[in-house]
């Protein structure tokens, strides 16, 4: 199956509301869990405005940096649910402002 | 028809994130991104790049998302968090961040009304892919590699369920890894 010819600037559209969305959950959700989530759909969206580019263009390149994303979002969110399990270990709490201090 | 399809999956991707960041449940939350997320799948596929689609449902929903999951199981979050949750909802702590991320919005979407017009379309296969992947992108696959290394490690040490005050110079039997 063919693309369908969808003009390059609505997706782009989409990817921005779509990291926008995930922009304003970082800023006011106060939970670690939800702060990793609106960290993924971030990346996520800026994978959708890379495979859109590679598509217009014909080139391959776009998804191969969505690949790269791809291994970024995994490696950051194994190493953020494990610091999710200890801040919920010493605190008892997901909440942000109770990890104000490194040494807690 | 297919466009069609375009802009019902972008609503679907669109009005399932907005639900997953203001949920006060964390595992209702979850669903919603995936939700989310198969969504963007199908945006992909219909974009013309079916490897980049397959590759969001395996790794994304699949595997980050079960991470999740178990995260979620393991803390075993209660009722009183949920309600800590539901208190801080009140608008005057959302409105300062949503309107001020509006702005970039509009301005975001102001620039990209002046692009050419220019259309999505070409189909771009796995084999296209992989041949970019390993050609010029090779190095880029190896520090790709690494950082997966180096986030094994960070995830096995920061995991690991470590004595609060005392050393710890007992049994290695308390250094478990849990991702």
């Amino acid at each position: 199956m063919e693309g369908v010819v969808i003009p390059l600037n609505h997706v782009l559209i989409v990817a921005a509301l779509l990291f926008i969305t995930g922009l304003a959950g970082l800023m006011f959700r106060r939970n670690v869990i939800f702060i990793l989530m609106a960290l993924e759909v971030m990346l996520n969206s800026a994978g959708l405005a890379f495979v859109a580019a590679g598509t217009a263009w014909a080139e391959a390149d776009g998804q191969v940096i969505f690949m790269l994303i791809l291994a970024v979002a995994a490696a950051e969110v194994s190493v953020g649910l494990g610091l999710v399990l200890q801040i919920q270990r010493r605190f008892k709490t997901l909440d942000m402002d109770a990890a104000r201090r490194l040494q807690g | 028809m297919e466009l069609v399809l375009f802009y019902i999956s972008s609503a679907v991707a669109l009005f399932a994130t907005i639900f997953a960041l203001t949920r006060t449940n964390a595992a209702h939350a979850l669903i919603y991104l995936i939700v989310s997320l198969l969504a963007v799948a199908v945006i992909f596929f219909l974009l013309g790049a079916p490897f980049a689609a397959a590759l969001e449902i395996v790794i994304y929903a699949g595997a980050i998302m079960v991470l999740f999951v178990f995260v979620i199981m393991m803390l075993n979050l209660g009722e009183e968090g949920e309600e800590r949750e539901r208190q801080r909802m009140h608008p005057a702590v959302w409105i300062g961040p949503s309107l001020l991320s509006a702005i970039l919005l509009i301005e975001m979407i102001l620039m990209l009304s002046q692009l050419d017009d220019r259309h999505t379309g070409a189909l771009i296969t796995a084999k296209q892919v992989g041949l970019t992947l390993f050609g010029p992108y090779v190095l880029a696959v190896e520090i790709a590699s690494m950082l997966l290394l180096a986030g094994l490690v960070g995830a096995y040490h920061v995991g690991r369920r470590f004595r609060l005050s005392e050393p710890d110079n007992s049994s290695p039997s308390s250094t478990e890894g849990d991702s």
